[in-house]
């Protein structure tokens, strides 16, 4: 049996932008990005705004319909035909804590949205029975089930918005920026959580995140996005310990690290200029105006995602 | 371009003592700031860490006198050179904000006024605080996108702020605080909005303005790696008041604040190993309904029943090294008993 | 050397006075005393109280109950009908003609001193056909709150569906849409009311002539109707697609289709309900509007016809006499400014209470 839950081909989401009265330019928030996710394994999803790490998100999730590209789910092709199924397979964790919500729903209410969606209990009192079990799972009583979003903390809401993905079972769920817009000292706890559940439930996560440190301690494997393409993935020692392409160098040694000796003694490659805008990505290599190492040949053709060795998979010509 | 600020007769150049800000809200007294005091050297960086509702941003607007209502300075005394600016009058203050202390926000989205060029911007702080000419200004205006490494400032001084990136608004921004050669910056969570590179060559930036112009910042922060090696000394904030406070070194390797130890074993970046993170349990105070004690106390795993009903109070505990925990106090006096 | 120093922490620790016993562990039941969460309120429960306690708001819904109450029980209490001239032993009474509140004409006053019957007194007096104004009045104001709100109503119903369809697809139907909605606002309504109200006039009469309801409003207040309901909906149109596509911003709607949920439930369970307490206020500010633009229509002659009574028209007869009788004028015209008025302050109230733009 296949080990590999989600295989992503080829994935691209353009959009289109209007820039005059009837003249659009297409926003290419994605273009050709290939990955997989196997069972109970997490790929980490690391990059700047407007990499388009959330874009790869909602499009695997058929919440943008892809402008190309295919998609398998546990060997299934996915498709407008079996996508209402598979939304019991795929699920989404979200951001923003406070909008991701419905303030005028109830908790159990939110909670209990997928089951009564699939219509997966007839009885009422199993369908309530069945959220008291998920948010107890999530660390939040049953009696909570009554009140609304707005009277819980930041961090309670994500675990209602994890609860919420949990609720139809899924095998794999997106994180998109779960832990994002949470203090500190409650990110850890829902990092924990999340590590729990997945040992438990056996779940692949797709974890997306800016913060490269976080990334790292939940992933596997990670991946690198810079405007719309993946330029480097492998396991998460390798990308730290020998990373390749330029930009990964880079991020890796621009991150803060809390320890001043480190912080202190470390060399900081700072990198010239701004981030380009996604409306006009650069020909070729995306990331050459801002390379040191860029040549004319990384203006002309753009690199290939190549296998380096053991899995480590990089796109640059120079490095 | 000034030159270094000559050697003050001051100590401290700003003193903040005691200091209580509350919102009245229709729900009740929300205790933001409960008796926050610090002095800040000339020319040296101060960090304030906390988490939010820790208390830090409304500390800041405390001291330039610009929060919005509800709320409101009820206690304490903010020492600027000697003088109280909470007893200032209403020109006093406004020849205080942007010339003596100017404030960078975290949003530079929303900071910068999309309707006028970001010129028009630099040369409004100018004028407002200098008598030079409008001509004069704007030559100062692009000295100072000079300055805060913006290229080509002639042609950026007639660009509207949507036109910039993040990195570069947050670079005028930084231009529009420093055009009257403050003697304090204020930064508030200046890199919170930036994506890491750009997040990295702004705190470079700032530490390369700091050399050049000997002023003093106060940069607040939840993030302790922004900290680690940029501040002479670090404040650690919860629940409006002070938990503790020391250098760099102390704070990182030698916490002696349940919370600071708290805070950096939730850490992810420290450890690559997998074990699990140490998360600080509970949820952030409300501060609507504040505790007695050490607002810390119920999330605390070492709290004693004397955390709950008395306020510890700031203990020397090294040089220059202190911190408000019961914890420390019963240390010391098992080491002295044991003695 | 620190000077000028706080001296607060100069404390050796061991001169602090301590009580070892307190210096145990606490439980964490001791701990979580400190963490009760606040009373469970629901979005509506917190909004009435904040209306509740809007002074001028809770007059005015006083004050709108109490004339509502009014016009209920006032026909069965005053004996006189809008249309009945008064009549004393079933002969015509001319000298009734305009008479100041509680005066009696003398063919009546010869009636109650023969039969020793106390006659129901003309609490405003009569006009000059000799019909009791102060039933007039009543009626008037029936007429002017019913118009108010079934106007007010259609124009709900209309904008309501326009925009939520408008504002949900959005993309080329939401702009040839809203194109639509530009070209109606700009039409000038009351030239479109006269327009309508004589072409109407002309079709319309056949249609109502077996509906006796229909018929006592007249054509003229059925095209008002029509008018409003052709012409008015556009703003409400508008609030709604502006409220929904705020809404569609947020994630918890993106949330609602990861899950599987299709379009009607997430515009039953998700869309709508947000949106709700803004109708609401709309709404409340859109019946005074409506009753206003009613009684100015009556008062230039357009609205209800005779003998049914508008404020409008009342005030509108009451001009030329306004010398002689002021109470004639002032009775409807001070109806008309009360009701506007409340539902001015009630609807001013229920936003500030309600509307989740104006929150913290």
């Amino acid at each position: 049996m296949n080990d590999i839950l989600v295989d992503v081909r080829h994935l691209k989401q353009w959009f289109s932008i209007r820039t005059g009265l009837f003249a659009t330019t297409p926003l290419k928030a994605v273009d050709d990005v290939s990955f997989f996710i196997r069972r109970g394994e997490t790929l980490g999803l690391v990059g700047e705004s407007g990499c388009g790490k959330t874009t790869v998100a909602r499009s695997m999730l058929q919440l943008y319909k892809p402008t190309a590209g295919e998609m398998y789910f546990d060997g299934k092709p996915v498709n407008k035909n079996n996508i209402r199924e598979l939304r019991k397979e795929m699920q989404m964790v979200f951001q923003d804590p406070y909008s991701s919500l419905n303030p005028r729903m109830t908790v159990g209410d939110i909670v209990g949205e997928p089951l009564d969606v699939h219509k997966l209990f007839k009885c009422r009192k199993e369908r309530n029975a069945r959220i008291a079990e998920l948010m107890s799972l999530v660390g939040l009583s049953s009696e909570h089930a009554r009140r609304y979003a707005h009277e819980f903390s930041g961090g309670q809401r994500q675990r209602i918005g994890i609860a919420r993905a949990l609720a139809v079972n899924p095998q794999f769920i997106a994180c998109d920026e779960s832990v994002s817009a949470l203090d500190v000292s409650i990110q850890a706890q829902i990092i924990n959580m999340f590590k729990d559940i997945q040992t438990k439930l056996g779940l692949s996560y797709l974890f997306i995140a800016h913060d490269i440190m976080v990334v790292n301690y939940m992933s596997d494997r990670v991946a690198v996005m810079y405007l719309g393409k993946i330029i480097e993935m492998a396991a998460t020692d390798d990308i730290n310990d020998r990373p390749i392409h330029p930009y990964t160098v880079s991020l890796l040694s621009a991150v803060p690290v809390p320890d001043p000796k480190i912080s202190r003694e470390r060399h900081r490659i700072i990198l010239e200029g701004d981030v380009p805008s996604p409306l006009r990505i650069p020909s070729g290599c995306a990331f050459r105006t801002r390379c040191p190492y860029a040549t004319a040949q990384c203006a002309e053709e753009t690199p290939p995602l190549i296998d380096r060795g053991g899995g480590h998979f990089a796109a640059c010509w120079n490095k | 371009m000034s030159k270094q600020k000559e050697a003050m007769p001051y100590e401290y150049i700003l003193q903040v003592k005691d200091l209580h800000t509350s919102f009245f809200t229709d729900a009740g007294e929300v205790k933001a700031v409960n008796g926050v005091h610090f002095d800040l050297p000339p020319g040296k960086v101060l960090g304030i860490v906390g988490e939010s509702g820790s208390g830090k941003s409304v500390t800041a607007y405390s001291i330039l006198r610009i929060l919005t209502e509800p709320g409101r300075v009820v206690g304490g005394e903010v020492l600027f050179k000697g003088e109280d600016v909470l007893k200032y009058t209403k020109k006093q203050i406004r020849d205080f904000r942007g010339a003596k202390v100017s404030i960078i926000f975290q949003d530079p989205m929303t900071s910068l006024n999309p309707v006028y060029t970001i010129g028009n911007q630099i040369d409004e702080a100018i004028l407002l605080h200098t008598k030079r000419t409008r001509r004069e200004a704007r030559d100062r205006s692009i000295e100072l996108l000079h300055l805060v490494g913006v290229n080509e400032p002639e042609r950026r001084v007639k660009q509207y702020p949507h036109e910039l990136s993040g990195g570069m608004r947050q670079r005028v921004m930084i231009a529009i605080a420093l055009a009257c050669e403050p003697d304090i910056l204020i930064a508030d969570e200046p890199t919170t909005a930036l994506d890491v590179t750009i997040q990295a060559q702004i705190l470079e930036l700032m530490q390369e303005l700091q050399k050049k112009l000997g002023m003093a910042i106060i940069i607040i922060t939840h993030d302790l790696g922004v900290i680690a090696d940029m501040c002479d000394e670090i404040i650690i904030m919860y629940g409006g008041r002070v938990c503790e406070r020391g250098n760099a070194d102390d704070i990182f390797y030698n916490p002696k604040h349940e919370y600071t130890r708290g805070l950096l074993r939730s850490l992810p970046s420290l450890k690559r190993s997998k074990d699990r993170l140490i998360p600080i349990a509970g949820s952030p105070i409300d501060l609507l309904n504040l505790p007695v004690g050490c607002p810390f106390a119920a999330r605390c795993d070492k709290a004693m029943r004397i955390c709950l009903e008395q306020m510890p109070e700031e203990l020397e505990l090294g040089e220059n090294h202190y911190a408000a925990c019961w914890v420390n106090v019963r240390d010391i006096c098992k080491e002295a008993a044991d003695e | 050397m620190r000077e000028n120093h706080n001296k607060e922490f100069k404390k050796n620790p061991l001169s602090i006075q301590i009580d070892l016993s307190k210096f145990t562990l606490a439980t964490d039941q001791e701990k979580a005393q400190q963490d009760i969460m606040r009373e469970s309120t629901t979005f509506w429960r917190d909004g009435m109280r904040k209306l509740s306690k809007n002074r001028l708001a809770m007059a005015s819904l006083i004050v709108l109950i109490f004339i509502v109450i009014l016009i209920i029980i006032a026909p069965s209490i005053v004996p006189y009908g809008y249309e009945q001239m008064v009549t004393v032993n079933g002969v015509r009474d001319k000298s009734a003609q305009n008479l100041a509140p509680f005066t009696y004409s003398e063919l009546e006053q010869e009636y109650m001193d023969d039969n020793g019957e106390k006659l129901f007194p003309h609490i405003l007096g009569t006009d000059h056909l000799t019909r009791d104004y102060f039933i007039r009045v009543i009626y008037g104001t029936r007429v002017s709150l019913i118009v108010g709100i079934f106007a007010s109503f259609i124009v709900l119903l209309i904008g309501l569906i326009y925009g939520s369809i408008s504002g949900y697809l959005g993309g080329k139907a939401d702009l040839i849409m809203m194109r639509f909605v530009d070209i109606i606002y700009s039409l000038p309504d009351l030239l479109m009311i006269i327009l309508f109200q004589v072409v109407l006039d002309q079709t319309l009469a056949p249609v109502i002539s077996g509906i006796p309801i229909l018929e006592k409003l007249g054509t003229n207040m059925i095209s008002i109707f029509i008018v409003f309901g052709l012409l008015y909906w556009v703003s409400m149109a508008r609030l709604v697609r502006g409220q929904i596509l705020s809404i569609k911003e947020n994630e918890y709607i993106l949330a609602a289709r990861s899950v599987g949920a299709d379009t009607s439930r997430i515009i039953r369970k998700h869309i709508l309900p947000n949106c709700i307490s803004v109708i609401i206020i709309a709404t409340a500010l859109q019946i005074p509007a409506a009753i206003f633009t009613e009684s100015f229509l009556s008062f230039i002659g357009l609205g209800v016809q005779a003998p049914m009574p508008s404020l409008g028209s009342l005030a509108n007869t009451a001009r030329e006499g306004m010398q002689s009788y002021p109470f004639k004028l002032l009775a409807p015209a001070s109806m008309i400014c009360l009701i506007v008025l409340a539902f001015n302050l009630l609807g001013d109230g229920l936003r500030d209470a309600f509307d989740p733009r104006l929150r913290r």
